[in-house]
């Protein structure tokens, strides 16, 4: 499969490049319209052949543009310096989304989980100072522009929103977990609770938990049949992991003592989570689970949920 | 090794970039390595795994912080967000400095995550000399400046590297991390001569020293930081002591990164240049830049 990108005007922030080359910095205002155009030429998306595209955005020969800013020297032309830069800029960010990314990139295969991050990164570039942040839009993207994604769309969206939950569960903060004394001073129509800001919650109508598993255990297998000289286990390396089969899911992504997990929890806890996150109170997020529930499950869920330190004071 | 106001007056040695590949072996071994140096991007997050492998490594090892997105040379201002994370993770590790490069790569907000060749021009060099300061002023610890490896020199450009090196560290009254693997690629990549920079910048303003491997192409150098350091580089390290005296050196090993030990045999193998350089009699530095009287701010 082979998408061409077209280049995208106005990145949100980037202001636009300067028509012409300055003869010379005299001020902060030089150095910053320098700055926009090299920032303009590195972002635009390379090529299909992964080169610099061969006009800037006013028609002219991308050459003749790159010589005005840029020495050539007895090896390389200034357009050839420039599309080191640029090269750099792209595999650079590329890896960064394909390393966090690996269910979603199983699903769509390596050619179209390329187009869909060059296309995500034309549209969005990084607008953080850490590359942790690169991907935060990316399920956004996804349901805007289906496109890149399609037969595929809907699951794509599932495993990305989920991927990104696992880099929020990584690193995000941990805040002082709320005492059982503490709930004690509020009566249950009055208490607002907070949920861990590493907490994400996440339904899906694919078990997307079982699938990202399963590929990166599959990955596990390939890097480590790289050296063996079993061939069973070779051949099952290169087995493509298969599509999860339609299944609701609920799954609450977080972190105990530094580690990952996935822990799925049933509908009716989901809903009263998603409650309390929404700044219900405590008798509300119940109501929210259903009349169905009976409280002494109510009484589990939240024992369990009271030990994994997931609640804390509502900001 | 010698201390001066921009290392904040320590007297580190042979150190290591801290790299994830060797947090089981570090926490669990606990070798021998007289320094570690952190990026700082990777532990200004708000919580779990990255800070709590830190704070152990805190409790057995110095560590300094490297940082690779201030962007001194970008005309943006500082980014308030990322000087308040900068500055918890400063009181966290104690770093007694910090270095940056000497480069842009963000402008109105957007970041390319590179480290960008500068305009070697005055202007340029006021605005970077400026900005060193006020991110010194805020985080309150010695700013060395690192320079960077680089592709591509602007017309505009209206001194050499080393001049605008220069320029920018005697404004801002900074110290250097002085690169000595980029100073080779970029040499190499711009027809210099690389004694000619050693010779040109202020060598009593290098706190730092780093080497690194790097990979040739067929018409230019890339700065890979996935091979040990290559003879020329070591070659221009010795040239480095002879001219600042032994001080804090650091290899940097990004990609393809092989085992702790080995990566630590490849920077001990400094201690050849530096009993050279003893021998030699450059080693005991007396630098008039470190003086405390001169240095109010590294007595922290």
């Amino acid at each position: 499969m082979t998408i061409t990108l077209k280049a995208r005007r106005g990145n949100v922030g980037l202001k636009a490049p300067p028509r012409r080359a300055p003869q010379r910095l005299a001020n902060e205002a030089d150095l910053r319209a320098l700055q926009r155009w090299m920032t303009h030429a590195l972002v635009r998306p390379l090529t299909a052949d992964d080169e610099l595209q061969p006009r800037w955005h006013d028609g002219r020969p991308m050459a003749e543009v790159a010589a005005e800013y840029i020495k050539p020297n007895d090896r390389l032309t200034s357009f050839e310096r420039l599309q080191i830069y640029s090269r750099a800029y792209w595999f650079r960010l590329i890896d960064c989304v394909y390393d966090d990314s690996p269910g979603l990139r199983a699903l769509l295969g390596e050619e179209q989980f390329s187009a869909l991050v060059r296309a995500y990164l034309a549209k969005y570039p990084s607008r953080s100072f850490t590359l942790r942040n690169l991907a935060s839009r990316l399920a956004q993207f996804i349901r805007e522009e289906p496109k890149w994604t399609r037969p595929h769309t809907a699951l794509a969206h599932a495993i990305a929103r989920f991927e990104w939950a696992q880099t929020v569960a990584f690193d995000s903060e941990a805040r002082p977990v709320i005492t059982p004394s503490e709930l004690a001073k509020t009566p249950p129509t009055k208490l607002r609770l907070g949920l861990q800001p590493y907490l994400s919650l996440v339904a899906a109508e694919w078990p997307v938990d079982d699938y990202v598993l399963a590929v990166k255990k599959r990955e596990a297998l390939r890097s480590e049949a790289s050296n063996a000289i079993d061939r069973a286990r070779s051949a099952a390396s290169k087995k493509k992991v298969p599509r999860p089969r339609r299944a609701r899911t609920y799954l609450v992504v977080h972190r105990y003592n530094h580690t990952l997990y996935y822990k799925r929890v049933e509908a009716p806890a989901f809903r009263m989570l998603t409650a309390l996150t929404e700044g219900s109170t405590l008798v509300q997020a119940v109501a929210a689970a259903g009349s169905r529930v009976k409280a002494e499950q109510v009484r589990e869920w939240f024992a369990t949920w009271m030990e994994l330190g997931w609640f804390c004071r509502r900001k | 090794m010698p201390a001066n106001r921009f290392n904040g007056f320590t007297d580190y040695g042979i150190g290591l970039g801290l790299r994830v590949p060797h947090y089981q072996h570090i926490l669990e071994k606990k070798p021998t390595c007289d320094w570690f140096e952190i990026i700082s991007e990777n532990f200004m997050v708000d919580g779990g795994r990255p800070l709590h492998v830190l704070d152990q490594i805190l409790e057995q090892y110095r560590v300094v912080q490297h940082g690779v997105s201030m962007y001194f040379g970008s005309a943006d201002k500082p980014d308030r967000t990322h000087l308040k994370k900068l500055k918890a993770l400063v009181k966290r590790t104690n770093t007694p400095w910090l270095s940056d490069h000497l480069c842009w790569g963000s402008v109105d907000g957007t970041y390319t995550h590179d480290l960008l060749p500068m305009p070697y021009t005055f202007s340029a060099a006021r605005r970077t000399a400026e900005k060193i300061k006020m991110v010194r002023d805020y985080l309150e610890v010695p700013i060395c400046v690192e320079n960077v490896s680089s592709y591509a020199e602007f017309h505009v450009s209206e001194m050499t590297e080393w001049e605008f090196l220069s320029e920018v560290v005697e404004r801002a009254d900074c110290g250097i991390l002085l690169d000595v693997n980029n100073i080779y690629v970029s040499a190499q990549n711009h027809s210099f001569n690389a004694d000619d920079y050693l010779n040109g910048v202020p060598l009593d303003r290098v706190a730092q020293i780093h080497v690194a491997g790097h990979t040739k192409f067929e018409k230019y150098i890339l700065d890979t930081h996935d091979h040990p350091v290559l003879d020329p580089v070591w070659k221009l390290y010795a040239h480095a002591i002879r001219g600042a005296g032994v001080t804090a050196t650091l290899l940097e090993w990004d990609d393809k990164i092989p085992s702790f030990d080995e990566v630590h045999a490849e920077a001990l193998k400094a201690n050849e240049f530096i009993a050279g350089a003893r021998a030699g009699g450059a080693a005991q530095r007396i630098n008039p830049a470190g003086s405390p009287r001169r240095a109010p701010r590294a007595s922290r």
